[in-house]
């Protein structure tokens, strides 16, 4: 019996709200959480590490942060990259001016400044919606942009104008630097977000969670039945930018190591973390990290197809991906809106009612 | 599935007394004018509700009692008058505070949160009563979840109490108009309210429906005690359910009383017939 | 006159220009969301994926030469030495048609009632697909495109502004781009067409009232598709205009695409329905982007260029949230 509820009742409510209600789920789960815990990195390398592993975890942790905000609150935003490059720069800024900080410490303030200049960008969604709120937000991210770029103290007053991240350990292992193993970057990242992806679905089916959809489905419906509107936007902006702020300092940090604000943290991230967000799912935590996941391995697969395998060109080969990518997000949305985690959902109710399917 | 046990027929309400007593005036509307730009919605309005009583507002369409009770729930802001609910006097106010104070309503057009299932739904109703700040509810384990628990007892009562339990689960924009009327009528329940607002709950109904819906507000009025106030086109609804009605035309009152007194108004009987306004 | 007065003027002038250029951008903006909700994102693509197909046509490329080579093995590159440029002009119109057909076709009809939002995003997606189409077919290298426009500074004009200035102090006149002067006066005659278009024509006629209620439309026979299909050619081609302006302004290249994105700014002023609004707003965010880099941006460091446009629109927005010319909204429940 792979995948049975037949006797498996609830008598509580406690049990009826759990996060995996059926039991092989969970075992499932658990199963996949220990296996990445303590099978991967004994076989992690170095080309697994920079190209799959530690992208597919920091971006799901900044898909989280955008699906808080978009998927379960309903504000659009086209400033991911910005509030990425405040993570960022929060976290060289901190890095250098306190040596002795460990890096849990380092990339968790990073990701409360990071709040609260969203909540600061997050302020206008409280007079405007929908498209002039998008606007709003690119405003953010250029100008974030710009005063990384403009203002050399952001940067140390280095020449090139690029933060490059000195070696920072914890438990004295080494996370940041040249010098870092593989294993060490990848189980720092994935123990954040195992922790904030846990929060996160905490967040999203208690109360704040349903002010958020509230707001996102109807928002004066919602501010008649008592959601204050302040109180439920600025909280999704502030929870939205802490994710995306740790996630700007990971990527910095823990997996580029050097970075050009323009170059890293440019309009190009806020989209793509927001086709993450659609592709997976708005408004589902497990989509976030399909969406991730979809987005980072689509181009290395793409990559080792066309250039590894048929030899062509890499700008070729980006150009199809850049195709490929928006023809994707345009089928998505036509074949399925609420993205790869409604198909999960649904294949899993197939699976539930197989072999008799009525 | 019964995964519940089968809950206690009362459903206790946690809101602490006011002091006012039944029949004492629980909200009372003074002289409220209304106007967009230069379009007089409502004009020179009072009235009042008395606690415990079911409180009926009629009018021909366009006579201004939705935007009445945009006026009362603090959505739109009257330039003339005040409200004074449960002793307090207010003039200006958010709809979430007036919402905090003990108002709850449904909406003429359903106004359900569609991405949500019916459970999630009436949860959110009793976002007012839930305290638990930010951490705890990171958190979860523990006073969070103890917290959610104890709402989600008080909701499956109203579940109960609406016979809906078949479609706890149900995403609402999958259910049937009918139904709809009544998730959002338990969504406005869960907030255990002082007032309950409702617009036009049998708008678009069948007769059955009707009965139903006709049947649970007066349910709510003699087993929960609430008060209430109801707009509704139906004229044998709104005399058999009501006991005071008050008439709205051209956002001016014409008529208060007793349903009795009001079938015999002359105006109300002119504005119903539509005799001519300028004559 | 003063010299610091006459730079005012230049810069003023400048920049009501260079708002025309934007306005261009933002009225292919309006025609869509006004026929059909829908906001379009990929609006600056299209103008860029014009301008590289007439290149590619003009100069004689083989589309999808790249693509060709690398499957066959061979080394296509042209076919021959072009051709003439209103030839060119034409074709382009075509594919633009061609594509408008296909966006109907595949994506917008079946995403009809779906959410705005939904749409929004399923134009981001087109946008994409686009950018990487027009690479894929003509190649991602910048290229100059000269429909025989002039361009340069108009020495006519600084000659004359240099007697302006009063005697004795040093001015060496003003700085205009004939160019821009064309594209103004292209702008001009581009909006009177469309108004007269949808004033006094029949399909003008549908497409207004398809902007008004879409069911109403529908039940007095109006096509929505066929609409649809005829808004976006007509956005097609106004992208093709402004693909061609910017073009020769600066380049084919991808950077065409961004100023999509400054068309963002323009329409929050002008609203997303109004064609004089779109002209408005585009003149409005040029000269205060250019007066803000010349006044303002020294104290910063300049470039401020890059985000002014949006903070000007922010903060326009907080005090009306409904647009330069949009009426006051009031909410219902």
């Amino acid at each position: 019996m792979l995948y049975r509820e037949a006797g498996d009742f609830k008598t509580t409510y406690r049990a009826d709200q759990q996060t995996f209600p059926i039991k092989s789920e969970r075992i499932l789960f658990w199963a996949f959480i220990a296996f990445a815990f303590l099978i991967v990195p004994f076989f992690i390398n170095d080309y697994w590490n920079k190209a799959v592993l530690m992208p597919l975890l920091i971006y799901s942790m900044a898909a989280l942060g955008l699906n808080i905000l978009v998927g379960y609150c309903g504000q659009v935003s086209l400033g991911t990259g910005g509030f990425m490059a405040v993570g960022a720069f929060a976290c060289y800024k901190l890095m250098t001016a306190f040596p002795g900080m460990d890096m849990f410490s380092v990339v968790i303030l990073s990701g409360f400044v990071t709040a609260a200049v969203g909540i600061i960008f997050g302020l206008p969604s409280l007079r405007i919606k929908g498209f002039y709120l998008a606007v709003a937000t690119l405003a953010a991210q250029f100008f974030l942009v710009w005063v990384f770029n403009k203002f050399a103290w952001f940067y140390n007053y280095s020449a090139s104008g690029q933060i490059t991240a000195p070696e920072r350990s914890i438990f004295g292992i080494a996370v940041t630097g040249p010098s870092t193993a593989p294993w060490a970057t990848y189980l720092f990242a994935l123990t954040i977000l195992f922790v904030f992806g846990w929060i996160a679905r905490n967040l999203t089916r208690g109360r704040l969670g349903r002010s958020w959809m509230a707001i996102r489905d109807m928002d004066i419906a919602a501010e008649i039945i008592g959601v204050s509107p302040l109180k439920a936007k600025l909280s999704a902006f502030a929870i939205s930018s802490f994710y995306i702020g740790i996630a700007g300092a990971m990527f910095f940090a823990n997996y580029l190591g050097a970075a050009e604000v323009g170059e890293a943290f440019g309009i190009d991230k806020s989209f793509l973390v927001l086709f993450m967000v659609i592709i997976g799912g708005l408004g589902s935590i497990l989509g976030s990290f399909l969406g991730a996941a979809f987005l980072v391995l689509l181009p290395v697969l793409l990559k080792n197809l066309m250039v590894g395998y048929l030899g062509w060109a890499t700008d070729l080969a980006a150009h199809i991906q850049i195709m490929l990518v928006g023809g994707l997000i345009v089928f998505f949305l036509i074949a399925e809106p609420h993205g790869l985690a409604q198909l999960w959902r649904i294949t899993k109710e197939k699976l539930r009612i197989w072999p008799f399917p009525y | 599935m019964n995964m519940h046990t089968k809950p206690s027929q009362e459903f206790v309400m946690t809101r602490p007394d006011d002091g006012i007593k039944v029949g004492d005036p629980l909200l009372v509307v003074d002289h409220i004018s209304l106007s967009f730009g230069g379009v007089k919605a409502i004009s020179d309005i009072s009235f009042d509700v008395r606690k415990g009583e079911i409180r009926a507002i009629i009018g021909p369409n366009g006579a201004g009692k939705t935007s009445m009770l945009n006026v009362i729930n603090g959505f739109y802001h009257p330039q003339e008058g005040t409200i004074t609910f449960r002793g307090e006097k207010r003039t200006k106010m958010k709809p979430h505070v007036a919402a905090h104070q003990g108002i709850a309503r449904t909406f003429q057009n359903i106004a359900l949160f569609k991405g949500m299932s019916v459970l999630d739904n009436i949860m959110t109703g009793r976002i007012t009563l839930q305290k638990r700040n930010l951490l705890w509810q990171a958190l979860w384990r523990g006073p969070a979840e103890a917290e959610e628990l104890e709402h989600r007892r008080s909701v499956e009562h109203i579940i109960d109490f609406l016979e809906i339990e078949a479609i706890r689960k149900t995403p609402v924009g999958r259910l049937p108009y009918g139904l709809q009327k009544r998730v959002e009528l338990g969504r406005a329940l869960a907030a255990e309210p002082a007032l309950l607002l409702l617009d036009e709950p049998m708008a678009g109904m069948n007769l059955e429906e009707k009965e139903d819906m006709s049947r649970f507000i007066l349910d709510v009025n003699q087993q929960f005690g609430t008060t209430i106030a109801l707009i509704e086109h139906d004229m044998g609804v709104v005399m058999d359910l009501s006991d005071r009605v008050v008439v709205l035309d051209y956002g001016r009152k014409i008529g208060d009383g007793t349903p009795d007194e009001v079938r015999n108004n002359q105006d109300v009987i002119d504005a119903y017939l539509g005799v001519s306004h300028d004559e | 006159m003063s010299p610091d007065f006459l730079n005012f003027v230049e810069i003023v002038l400048n920049g009501l220009m260079a708002g025309v250029m934007y306005s261009l951008v933002a009225l292919g903006f309006v025609l869509i969301f006004k026929a059909s909700g829908i906001f379009n994102f990929a609006q600056g693509v299209m103008a860029l994926f014009a301008a590289l197909t007439l290149v590619g046509l003009q100069t004689g490329q083989v589309p999808f030469a790249h693509l060709i080579n690398a499957i066959l093995g061979s080394n296509v590159h042209h076919w021959g030495d072009g051709m003439n440029t209103f030839l060119a002009i034409f074709l382009t119109m075509g594919v633009m048609i061609l594509l408008a057909w296909l966006v109907e076709k595949i994506v917008l009809k079946h995403l009809v009632n779906q959410e705005p939002i939904i749409l929004f995003m399923a134009t981001i997606g087109l946008a994409y697909f686009l950018e990487g189409l027009g690479d894929l077919m003509w190649g991602a290298d910048i290229k100059t495109l000269d429909v025989g426009l002039p361009v340069g500074g108009s020495f006519w004009w600084e000659d004359l502004t240099r007697e302006w200035a009063a005697t004795g102090t040093e001015y060496y006149g003003m700085y205009i781009d004939v160019l821009d002067v064309s594209a103004t006066l292209i702008a001009l005659v581009l909006v009177i067409v469309l108004s007269l278009f949808s004033q006094y024509t029949a399909t003008g006629r549908a497409l207004r009232a398809v902007a008004d209620d879409h069911q109403a439309a529908m039940s007095v026979g109006i096509s929505l598709r066929t609409i649809w299909v005829i808004v976006w050619s007509i956005a097609g081609f106004v992208a093709l205009v402004a693909g061609i302006m910017w073009g020769t302004k600066s380049g084919v290249q991808f950077s065409l695409s961004l100023i999509a994105l400054k068309a963002l700014p323009v329409l929050i002023l002008g609203g997303f329905t109004s064609i004089p609004g779109a002209i408005i707003g585009g003149l409005i965010i040029g000269v205060g982007e250019k007066l803000a880099e010349a006044y303002i941006g020294p104290f910063f460091g300049g470039a401020i260029e890059n985000w002014f446009a949006y903070m000007l629109a922010l903060a326009f927005l907080l005090f009306r949230p409904q647009g330069l010319f949009g009426e006051k909204i009031i909410e219902r429940i």
